[in-house]
């Protein structure tokens, strides 16, 4: 008995500092983040006044903040389709292979380790026009007529997508190639036997499998593309979003609220609003697993 | 009983000296090496003159120096003594980021005897002086005497008017086998000082004017040739390919990596393009157009924040007025190439070459009265933006002058 | 092996090749520009016709760049041994302690984690310019102190630990902290590695806080120092190639040499999470 009680002691010992920080560090803050998103705050002025949801009405009124909502959702359409379509192809043959697969995949990896910062700014490097640019360098090479990728409103946001989806290729790499090995190898001898061919066995056999991984992919890498940020900043002109708002997602659009504008509370309802996104996207995750393990 | 009290006096004397600790200040300005190294420079004197002060120099990057100034007055960290843009006086106000000078010390007479004509009205607002200038600064064309000679131009003769600068353009661009630009013919920066140029140069040789004279409305749309300015600026992009925005990242890297043939540019660069191996260039006024000539002056200047209070706003007069002194505009014309705000000592430098046509297009030029400059120049970007990518220069005129009323609306509320 | 295995394999070889010319070749346009003059950078050129090390000399002769650089150490350091240290305690509390509440304090952490820090910044702004934080080391690294996924991969861990090896050293008198960091600790090893690395590149390469955070230069971690060089006057292409291939070596020597922990991470928070 005295043993327990000291060992329930010792647990609460243990815990006070990590749960202090939880609480002023995460809750406290989110709740104050929620309180905020009511007010009417701008860092200067020392009185906050309550005014219920005009400031989500303001942003929905907003052309800028609609557009940076409608571009944040482009980032995913865009982004997170070619990450997992090319990373799902690479590791189908990287498994084919024996010799070298750790090697392969190593490099596959760097980019997702590299600094984000240092990543955008060479990668704007290689996006400018001639005589500079290197990628318009070798397309006049092959006789591709010169883009303007990151200053043109059609480009800059593909681009963008161009040089995330080249970090976040290794991630994707090793969790489908993980996922790949732990598909029983009897499964596809078995199948092979039944005379399916390779196509048959990926549609039929491999990808069913691999349900869980790709539902996880597809939430994780929304959830990254939904916060998208670092790159947008270094690489658009002035770290505008630009040209005209056209690479400008739902985080640029914050920060500039609340740290060049210093419109906290305004700023807090478009975090709110990014919150309810990615809450939405996260409950339909669990959603769709349990449905899976019920089945 | 006298050495008692002889080491009496002695020992309250050193108590004292010991105690008056001294007042430190905090001053802030952008990061842009020569006006750092002249700063700290100045601050050395001043210290020397008032030993019982103690500055001291921070410097932020252009881009977010706005932000940390608005980030750090309010919480109290911030500087006392602050280098602000002219044209964000009034923001900084409004925002509760300055207090006014002391009108016994900084009065009309004062002004009037020490600046501009154009500084005053610049530096007030609704009736009060918030911060004095050491240097004034306007625009002028520079242009590549290397790289006018290899186009078969006299390298002594920059364009006098907007249509030579057009045809001059068009001789210095060099493109490509593929037709890329490969040397620009002028700079076509809207972020740089193109917007400037824009607003108060080419608006006005057009026949316009930017803003009501209370400067609460936009009146480039109602006056002048309205939409022509900016279908003049963006031909140059889109019909005459001799440059675009973006081109070697911007137009100061193109010209000083002598890309770019011609650039418009303020006398605060003089200083950096000295500083570039092997870029021989010159200074010309701006061009004229319709017999008019116009040219865009601005400044910045020292403002005292609100955190300055008690010794440290006394010590912080002291140093804005040094500041403004005639010892350090002539150091700052000689290290940073700016010009003296100072009317008297700008007289000394009209026959120079390179601060000649800076100096004599100031005698014709406008300080825009900025109520939140970068949304005013963002408006300007995206109008030319908006051409590049397949608007009518009609529409993104009216949608520039619209949304630029939004901005003005916003401010004067 | 059939011969459709063969060709496959070869098929698989040269794509993997070609695509792996895609992914390395930024890092060689980066590395080539570091070394490049100032003229050449501004040329059409790929290989550094006439290599040159000034750039590295300047940017290490930069102080402010070696202040950037020990900042983000700093940072990384301390935050990644007091994410270890604290994660590892929660971890082993809540596997190994049965005590009233302790459900809620698990669900209540792991709740964190839906949070998206873009929420927080704000309020983390505005307390930090209450306690005087902006602009310190403090500043940059009070959010990062404790990972609620750290917690969570812990517990985990933790579970595994046979709770007989516990009981003996208590029998031997051992104190419930010395069972924690000379028992437990040393075997979920492999966990702390992962955890640590894992921190450590997360910490080395974080940017939006710092940014907010820091407002002089001499307090800036690598990135968003990085971010400065290209403020207008400043400009550089050269050094801003040099600057990033500098901030990249590190973790490049990191990641080849917990090359195995890293993958192993990857593959965990994706199967686990």
């Amino acid at each position: 008995m005295k043993l327990r009680q000291k060992k329930t002691m010792t647990a609460y010992l243990f815990l006070i500092v990590p749960l202090i920080f939880f609480i002023f560090v995460r809750f406290f803050p989110t709740i104050y983040a929620f309180w905020l998103s009511f007010t009417d705050w701008n860092i200067i002025s020392p009185k906050m006044n309550f005014v219920g949801f005009d400031n989500f009405r303001a942003l929905f009124a907003d052309s800028v903040f609609m557009k940076s909502l409608w571009n944040t959702f482009k980032y995913v359409l865009y982004g997170v389709p070619l990450v997992l379509v090319l990373s799902f192809a690479i590791s189908l043959l990287l498994n084919n292979i024996r010799k070298g697969q750790a090697f392969y995949r190593l490099i596959y990896v760097m980019p997702y380790i590299t600094p984000l910062v240092a990543v955008s700014w060479v990668w704007r490097w290689m996006y400018q026009r001639p005589p500079v640019g290197v990628i318009n360098n070798l397309f006049s090479f092959v006789g591709i007529p010169t883009q303007r990728f990151l200053f043109s409103m059609d480009q800059a946001l593909i681009a963008i997508v161009v040089t995330t989806v080249w970090v976040n290729l290794g991630y994707c790499i090793v969790i489908f190639l993980a996922g790949l090995q732990t598909i029983p190898k009897e499964y596809l001898e078995a199948s092979k036997i039944d005379g399916a061919n390779r196509w048959q066995v990926l549609t039929k056999i491999t990808v069913p499998l691999l349900n869980p991984v790709i539902l996880f992919l597809v939430v994780t890498q929304s959830i990254l593309f939904l916060r998208i940020f670092t790159q947008v900043y270094n690489m658009t002109d002035q770290g505008s979003g630009g040209p005209l708002n056209s690479t400008k997602p739902l985080v640029l659009y914050i920060y500039q609220k609340a740290f060049l504008s210093f419109e906290m509370g305004s700023a807090s309802s478009a975090t709110v609003v990014l919150f309810g996104i990615i809450l939405l996207i996260t409950l339909l995750q669990f959603r769709l697993l349990k449905r899976r393990v019920q089945y | 009983m006298k050495r008692t009290l002889l080491v009496l006096v002695l020992c309250v004397a050193l108590l004292a000296t010991l105690s008056f600790a001294k007042t430190k200040i905090v001053y802030w300005q952008y990061y842009y090496e020569t006006k750092i190294k002249t700063v700290d420079q100045v601050i050395e004197e001043f210290e020397r003159l008032n030993p019982d002060i103690e500055v001291e120099h921070v410097n932020f990057p252009y881009e977010n120096y706005n932000q940390k100034v608005a980030a750090s007055v309010p919480a109290g960290i911030g500087p006392d003594v602050v280098n602000l843009f002219y044209g964000w006086i009034p923001k900084y106000v409004t925002s509760g980021y300055l207090q006014p000078l002391p009108e016994d010390e900084f009065s009309k007479a004062y002004f009037a005897e020490n600046f501009f004509p154009f500084v005053g009205p610049g530096v007030n607002f609704e009736g009060k002086s918030y911060a004095l200038p050491i240097a004034v600064r306007s625009l002028s064309l520079i242009w590549n005497k290397d790289l006018f000679k290899a186009a078969g131009l006299d390298p002594e003769k920059p364009p006098l008017t907007l249509n030579e600068l057009v045809a001059y353009a068009k001789k210095l661009t060099v493109y490509d086998r593929a037709g890329n630009i490969v040397q620009a013919g002028l700079t076509m920066q809207p972020s740089g000082q193109g917007h400037q140029w824009i607003r108060e140069v080419l608006i006005r040789q057009f026949g316009g004017v930017p803003y009501s004279s209370d400067n609460k409305m936009v009146m480039y749309d109602k006056t002048g040739a309205g939409a022509d300015v900016l279908k003049f600026y963006t031909d140059l992009i889109v019909e005459d390919k001799i440059s675009y925005p973006g081109f070697m990242n911007d137009d100061v890297t193109a010209f000083s990596s002598q890309k770019a043939a011609m650039t418009i540019d303020g006398s605060f660069r003089i200083g950096t393009l000295r500083n570039v191996k092997g870029l021989n260039f010159a200074f010309a006024e701006l061009p004229s157009h319709n017999g008019v000539k116009s040219n865009f002056a601005s400044f910045w200047a020292n403002g005292i924040t609100k955190n300055a209070t008690g010794d440290r706003l006394v010590a912080a007069i002291k140093f804005v007025k040094f500041l403004s002194s005639e010892y350090v505009m002539d150091l700052w014309l000689k290290n940073v190439g700016e010009l003296p705000a100072n009317p008297a000592l700008a007289a000394n430098y009209y026959d120079d070459p390179t601060y000649g046509p800076f100096l004599k297009g100031l005698e014709y030029a406008h300080a825009t009265f900025f109520v939140d400059e970068t949304a005013q120049r963002q408006v300007i970007m995206d109008a030319v933006d908006k051409v590049i990518n397949g608007y009518s220069p009609e529409t993104a005129w009216k949608e520039m002058a619209s949304e630029e009323q939004v901005v003005l609306d916003k401010f004067w509320k | 092996m059939t011969r459709s295995d063969r060709s496959v394999r070869i098929l698989s070889y040269t794509i993997l090749s070609v695509l792996i010319v895609v992914m390395i070749f930024p890092f060689l346009w980066m590395a080539f520009s570091s070394f490049k003059s100032t003229a050449e950078i501004y040329s059409q050129s790929y290989f550094p016709e006439n290599p040159i090390i000034d750039n590295y000399q300047e940017i290490f002769n930069s102080s402010l760049f070696l202040r950037w650089l020990m900042n983000s150490a700093i940072i990384a350091i301390v935050t990644t041994i007091s994410v270890l240290f604290f994660d590892s305690l929660v971890g082993f509390t809540l596997a190994k302690y049965q005590f009233p509440g302790k459900k809620i304090i698990f669900a209540l952490i792991i709740s964190t984690l839906m949070i998206p820090t873009e929420m927080l910044v704000i309020p983390w702004y505005i307390m930090s310019s209450r306690f005087g934080w902006l602009d310190s080391y403090w500043g940059i690294m009070f959010p990062g102190m404790m990972s609620a996924f750290g917690v969570f991969l812990m517990r985990q861990f933790m579970d595994s630990v046979p709770d007989d090896l516990l009981d003996a050293a208590r029998i031997d008198g051992m104190s419930e902290f010395g069972i924690f960091v000379k028992i437990t600790l040393p075997l979920v090893k492999p966990a702390l590695a992962t955890l640590a690395i894992f921190n450590f590149i997360g910490d080395w390469n974080a940017f939006l806080w710092p940014l907010i955070v820091s407002s002089t230069p001499k307090m800036y971690t690598l990135p968003v120092g990085l971010a400065y060089f290209s403020s207008e006057n400043l400009m550089r292409w050269e050094m801003i190639m040099t600057g990033s291939t500098v901030s990249t070596i590190p973790l490049i020597i990191v990641f080849l040499i917990f090359q195995k922990h890293i993958v192993k991470g990857i593959a965990l928070t994706g199967l686990k999470g």
